[in-house]
């Protein structure tokens, strides 16, 4: 299907890159406090916010159709479910 | 499906969804290769926590950093030169995608010297300094290897993706109307992003 052209505006792309770079400092900083595995989790909870932006606006998974985001969810979710059963695990050995 | 009936009574199909789905499946089977060394690591550092910690000091988050940077603003050009392809500035399309090429390189001969530096001071595995570290160091080190080098592996492989992407629209077929291969070079390269948005702090700034 040819679909619908959505061109987004330089200024938002400009936009989202800002917000990357703020979030990655932010992820710098975070690391400087020692909060053991809360650290860890914040760290990767940034990270995840920034695929997430990613996908979301550069990826342009905002103009894609529902099918192709219950793909993409169904991937992070089985990802995300093994880390999880994983983190569980080690964390009660 | 969309048929186009040209003149000659020639029928042409034109699949551009499909074409981006083919692209996304191929990505799941890139988050599951790395998904998978991610879980490896996961597992070794619970197993080695205070080892990872000392290996992770062995690196230059500084430099991480710049490359982290470096990733980023390559993804924005990627980004900037699919809106300006679709509007139909070639012109600025081009330079953007040669802008993406410049920034893969950058990050390339950061982490060569990166990379030269480990293993000139022996910690490349196999090598006198390493078989020195302790288990859990070694393995850290195993891993930092073998998952930035992958991950430079794809970023060469997309630097050649968008080499092609622009000798194709010199040569006429990535236009404002067909532009889908070009997207598909796009989703690529922000998924190499994404996987380096994950390395830099778990390689990086381990706590």
């Amino acid at each position: 299907m040819e679909t619908e052209k959505h061109i987004v505006d330089d200024k938002k792309n400009i936009l989202i890159w800002v917000d990357l770079l703020i979030l990655t400092f932010v992820t710098v900083e975070i690391a400087q406090f020692d909060f053991k595995t809360l650290t860890i989790l914040i760290a990767l909870g940034v990270a995840t916010f920034k695929t997430i932006l990613v996908g979301y606006f550069f990826m342009h998974l905002k103009f894609e159709n529902r099918f192709f985001k219950t793909m993409v969810f169904l991937c992070l979710f089985v990802l995300i479910a093994v880390l999880a059963i994983l983190f569980i695990d080690y964390s009660y050995r | 499906m969309e048929a186009t009936v040209h003149a000659t009574g020639h029928v042409a199909h034109r699949d551009d969804e499909g074409k981006r789905m083919g692209m996304w499946l191929f990505l799941f089977t890139e988050v599951l290769l790395f998904g998978g060394l991610f879980i490896v690591y996961a597992a070794y550092r619970f197993i080695n926590p205070e080892d990872f910690h000392t290996g992770s000091q062995h690196l230059d988050w500084v430099i991480g950093a710049i490359n982290t940077v470096i990733l980023l603003t390559s993804s924005l050009t990627v980004a900037l030169s699919i809106s300006a392809i679709q509007s139909g500035n070639t012109k600025k399309a081009k330079i953007l995608l040669y802008l993406t090429l410049a920034f893969a390189l950058a990050f390339l001969v950061n982490k060569y010297f990166e990379w030269g530096g480990k293993i000139h001071h022996g910690l490349f595995p196999g090598m006198e300094e390493f078989k020195h570290l302790t288990h859990g160091e070694s393995l850290f080190f195993v891993l930092y290897f073998f998952m930035t080098g992958l991950h430079g592996l794809h970023i060469i492989a997309g630097g050649i993706f968008i080499g092609f992407i622009l000798y194709y629209i010199n040569k006429g077929e990535v236009t404002s109307e067909s532009y889908t291969l070009h997207e598909n070079a796009g989703l690529y390269w922000h998924l190499v992003d994404v996987i380096w948005i994950y390395l830099f702090p778990l390689f990086y700034l381990i706590i």
